[in-house]
Parts: C-alpha cells; sequence; structure tokens
C-alpha cells in the first residue's frame, strides 16, 4: 500500500455522547485528490483535524504520507499543509508577512521563506495587495493567501476544508484551477466539500460520509453508475407515436420506457453511441422527433439516493465575498 | 534541530508577528497609553482629595499601586489576541506546523514584557508630571521594583493566555477578566491602604497578592517600613508562573477552533 499518501483505517471519534466518526475507512493513492463529501456535522472536518494531528483519535489508525499520525505526529507536520474553511490568515500583517511567517515557522530559513513567499503570492495573484494587511483583502483573495500558505513548505500533502465554502462563482472557478494545479505538480489533494459539483470536478475518487460512516466509495462515474446509468429523453414531434417510439428503443434500454405526454424517457443501457443509434431507429420506424437528449446522473442524484436526503447547500452567515479594496 | 532552539526561532518569528500588529491596531496602543493614564488622572485628582495616605503624598503612594495594577492587566492582550487566534483557525494552522508546541505561548508572554516597558514608560511620565518622587530609593532600589513589576506581568500574561485559551471569544476573554481579577486589584493595598478597610475585607487585602507586592515595589521606592517582604513579592510571581504556564501550554495542545 506504498502507493497511499493517506490511509484511514477503523477511525473513531466522539464529543461526549455524540460520535462524529463511527469507523471510517479510505485511502488516497500519491498524487490523486481524495473528496470527502458529505453535509454538515457528516465527520468531515473531524477527519481531516485527526489526520492533521490537531486531534487524537478514539480507535483506528491513521497514516499519511507514510507516517503513522499519533506516533510520528511531530515528523508529520513537516510534510503536510493544511487550508481549512476559516481562511487562517493574520489580518493586521500582510499577505508578505504572513507567508513569511509560515515560512520560518517551517523552518525554511529566513531568505527561502521570504523567495517563497513572493513566489507564492505571484502565482496566486497577489503580488499587488503583497504589501496591506490582510483584512483588506476580498473573501476570495483571503482564501487564496490561506492556501497558499498551506503549500509554503511545498507539503506532498495537502489537506483543504471546504476550500471554497462561501466564495462566489468566480472565486470558486479561481480556487479550483489552483488546486488543480498543485496536482499536476505532484501533490496528494483531501479535499472536503458539501459542494457536489466541486467533488465531481476536482476529485479522483469520492467518499461519501453521513453521520460519521463512509456511505459509498468510487470514482464519480461509478457512484453515478450504483444509482443507474444514462437516461435519454425523447420529444416527438406527435404525442400519438409515444407507443412506436418505446417499442423501437426497448432493445436499447434496461427498463421499458416510459412516456410523459409527447416526451419519452428510456433508461438506457450503458453503451457508447446512443444518440446517433436512437435518431437511426426512430428515424427506420417513420416517427419524427423535435428534440432529443442524453441525462447524466448528477452527485445530487447520488446523494439523496444514498442518504435519502440533500447535501447541505447553504453558506455560512458572514462570508460573503466582498469586492477587493483598489489593489 | 534541537528543540530548545526551535522553541527560541518561533518565538521570536512570532513575538515580531504579535508586535508589528500593534501600531496597526490602534485600539490596542489605547489600552497601553491612555488607559493607564485615566486611572492616574482619575485617582490623584477626583478620589485623591478624600484618601488619607499618613506620612506621604496620595500621588506617591497611588504610583506604586497603579503601576502593579496596570502592569498586571497588560497581559490582557494576550489573552484578546489569543481568543481571536482560536476564533479565527489560527491556532490550528500553528498546532498544524512544524514549530515549537509552547512559542505561540511565549512568544505572547514575551512580547507582553516589551510593550508592559512602553506602559511603564507612558505611567512614570504622568506620574512625575502628577507630583510622583521617589522618595529616598537607591538606583539599586528602583531598578528591583522596575523588575518585580514586569515579572509581576510576565506571571500574569499567563493567567491570561490560560484565560484567552478557554474563551470563545475576545468579548468572553474581555468580561472574565474584568470580572474575576479586576476586583482583586480593588480588595488590596494598590489604591488605598489596607489598614483603611473594615474588618474581613482588611484581612482578605493582606492576603492578596495584589498587596504583597504593592506593598514590595512601595518599600522599595518610598522606603516604607521593611515589614512587607519583597523576596515574598517575588515568590507571588514565580508561584503564578509556576502554576500557569504549564496549564496555559496543556491547554493549547488540546484547544480547537469553536
Amino acid at each position: 500500500m506504498t502507493d497511499d499518501a493517506i490511509v484511514v483505517e477503523g477511525l473513531e471519534k466522539s464529543y461526549g455522547s455524540v460520535r462524529a466518526l463511527r469507523g471510517v475507512d479510505f485511502a488516497a493513492r500519491t498524487g490523486s485528490v481524495l473528496g470527502l463529501l458529505g453535509p454538515n456535522g457528516a465527520g468531515k472536518t473531524t477527519a481531516v483535524r485527526i489526520l492533521t494531528t490537531l486531534l487524537e483519535a478514539d480507535a483506528g489508525t491513521a497514516r499519511v504520507a507514510g507516517l503513522d499520525v499519533k506516533r510520528d505526529a511531530a515528523a508529520l507536520r513537516a510534510r503536510i499543509g493544511l487550508a481549512g474553511q476559516y481562511a487562517a490568515v493574520d489580518e493586521n500583517l500582510t499577505g508578505l508577512e504572513n507567508l513569511e511567517m509560515v515560512g520560518r515557522l517551517y523552518h525554511l530559513g529566513r531568505d527561502m521563506s521570504r523567495g517563497r513567499a513572493h513566489e507564492l503570492l505571484e502565482s496566486f495573484d497577489l503580488t499587488g495587495a503583497a504589501r496591506r494587511p490582510a483584512k483588506t483583502y476580498s473573501g476570495g483573495m483571503r482564501r487564496r493567501l490561506d492556501l497558499a500558505a498551506a503549500l509554503v513548505a511545498r507539503p506532498p500533502v495537502l489537506f483543504l476544508d471546504e476550500p471554497t465554502t462561501g466564495l462566489d462563482p468566480r472565486s470558486r472557478l479561481g480556487m479550483w484551477e489552483t488546486i488543480e494545479d498543485r496536482v499536476a505538480g505532484g501533490a496528494t489533494v483531501l479535499l472536503t466539500t458539501q459542494y457536489l459539483d466541486e467533488a465531481d470536478r476536482l476529485a479522483d475518487r469520492i467518499v461519501v460520509v453521513d453521520h460519521g460512516r463512509v456511505i459509498a466509495e468510487g470514482t464519480s462515474d461509478e457512484l453515478k453508475a450504483q444509482i443507474g446509468g444514462d437516461r435519454l429523453d425523447v420529444k416527438l414531434v406527435d404525442a400519438g407515436d409515444a407507443e412506436a417510439a418505446i417499442s423501437s428503443l426497448a432493445e436499447m434500454c434496461l427498463d421499458r420506457a416510459t412516456a410523459d405526454g409527447p416526451i419519452v424517457h428510456a433508461p438506457l443501457r450503458p453503451r457508447h453511441g446512443v444518440i446517433p443509434e436512437a435518431v437511426r431507429k426512430l428515424d427506420a420506424a417513420g416517427i419524427e422527433i423535435d428534440d432529443i437528449s442524453l441525462h447524466r446522473p448528477t452527485l445530487d442524484d447520488v446523494f439523496i439516493a444514498l442518504t435519502g436526503h440533500a447535501a447541505d447547500e447553504e453558506v455560512p452567515e458572514g462570508e460573503q465575498e466582498k469586492e477587493p479594496a483598489a489593489a | 534541530m534541537s528543540s530548545l532552539s526551535t522553541t527560541v526561532e518561533d518565538t521570536w518569528v512570532l513575538a515580531r508577528r504579535n508586535l508589528l500588529r500593534i501600531p496597526r491596531q490602534p485600539d490596542l496602543l489605547i489600552a497601553y497609553t491612555i488607559q493607564p493614564v485615566m486611572f492616574v488622572l482619575l485617582f490623584v485628582y477626583v478620589f485623591g482629595g478624600a484618601i488619607q495616605t499618613p506620612g506621604f503624598d496620595y500621588v506617591d503612594f497611588l504610583m506604586p499601586g497603579i503601576i502593579v495594577q496596570s502592569i498586571a492587566f497588560g497581559g490582557f492582550v494576550t489573552a484578546l489576541g489569543l481568543s481571536e487566534d482560536v476564533k479565527k483557525g489560527l491556532i490550528d494552522r500553528f498546532r498544524s506546523l512544524p514549530m515549537s508546541r509552547s512559542a505561540v505561548l511565549t512568544a505572547r508572554t514575551s512580547s507582553d514584557v516589551l510593550l508592559n516597558v512602553l506602559s511603564l514608560l507612558v505611567l512614570f511620565a504622568v506620574g512625575f508630571l502628577a507630583g510622583f518622587n521617589f522618595i529616598d530609593a537607591t538606583a539599586g532600589e528602583i531598578a528591583l521594583g522596575l523588575v518585580l513589576v514586569l515579572f509581576l506581568g510576565y506571571a500574569f500574561s499567563w493567567i491570561f493566555a490560560l484565560i484567552g485559551l478557554y474563551s470563545s471569544s475576545p468579548e468572553t476573554a474581555n468580561s472574565i477578566g474584568f470580572t474575576l481579577i479586576f476586583p482583586l486589584t480593588f480588595a488590596s493595598s494598590v489604591f488605598v491602604p489596607a489598614e483603611s478597610m473594615p474588618d474581613g475585607l482588611r484581612q482578605f487585602a493582606e492576603a492578596n497578592p495584589f498587596t504583597t507586592i504593592s506593598d514590595a515595589v512601595r518599600s522599595l521606592w518610598l522606603d516604607t517600613p521593611p515589614h512587607t517582604d519583597v523576596w515574598m513579592a517575588f515568590v507571588w510571581c514565580a508561584v503564578l508562573t509556576a502554576i500557569f504556564a504549564p496549564l496555559a501550554v496543556a491547554r493549547y495542545r488540546k484547544v480547537a477552533a469553536h
């Protein structure tokens, strides 16, 4: 299992009578992004806190970068970077001072800390704001600074706890691109999120947690396949052709297609090139079509199917994005 | 890197951070300068006329006490700063870094010492303007009194560190500090002689470390009778540090963001 940068087995943690983690197992391959997906209170943050040595588990083991999170905690801290939902930067220090401070605390030395700080400010598009106190930054800029701080020592394993919660769509997209860059550079990332589109876009594998347990695991496609494959929606010119359309599509379908007025919903067998094939079959049967579309299940569908409730999409108060002051 | 040199380096990096923020947070500067000045003016000119301190001008009696009180509260910025760091998640970041496990606190308490020196300068300036004089004090006695006061400030920084780490917000830290510790300074010889208090309160005041320390500073600076033990004042400061520093460090290792 040396290919796995993160290995978690049987992790348990309770706060008083609240069981935050009830025996959780997962692993992340070196150089991949593992998405830990779940609603608020599912145990995601508790797992991250244990993996970053901030909290001790009640039971179970966890290894990160080959080191035991409990026994080798001191050595492990030099090999991880943490960016959290709080945007943990010192508001009274400038962006440059914040990053230099973190570099010094990683013991990179003064010169290297300064060099690294300038490099990161540049690549996070913060050079213009480098000498302004972080309290003048917008929410998106603070998150970028926070993520930059996590990257100061080029740690091989990164923990990003809801890195885009509370950001506006443009800032989220920028954050995603930044994370993708780091993964391309070889980092292993554990990302927690309650945004399904975020996990879908960034994560190589997804672990879905709810009430302190892993309830599903796999790639985004595997999870979607678990709740059924693609569905073809055909809009007919004449609703009277519905029965004929259902029988001509029959051999492509897992189950019998259903009609809803002029629209036929066909649950498909997994295969490629379904639209041209369906068009040929319907054409051969002399059925005129108005529109045809392929519907792929989203992770939202997966989440609702697995948990019986939607992932919590609400944005915490006080996290609204502000427009940056003049840079 | 050895753990001691790591602690020293990390402490320096973080102390620098604590001091850099002072000129950028004018409200903190006010706490260090205007507030003690207000106290001196209030007690000397408003209450002073009604307070009897046989054998002394009230301002001479008052200044050592007010200096003890102000410097003890100098560490308050540590409580505010730490509770803010906990709330904002900075403590999480520090705890996830390969740095010394006590540096966040040693940095706070040692930057407090520097800030207390600043406070002392302001207090002495106002004190001298209001008519304060050392009485038969040698340079050595004056210096020993300053060391004692700064040591007291250091001990209280650890108490405030613990308060800060237990508070869910700077506001809570504020109210704990002022409801628990502030009254202690009044039930002591900081502002009035303990002998002038009614039975019960007088015994409490005499056992109060603020009395021991204020009287010790007076014996050094005003040549008051040596029934007050200067060494006992140092013992108090050492004991408070020895109790609260380990408690604060233990709490730091456990504290979670709220």
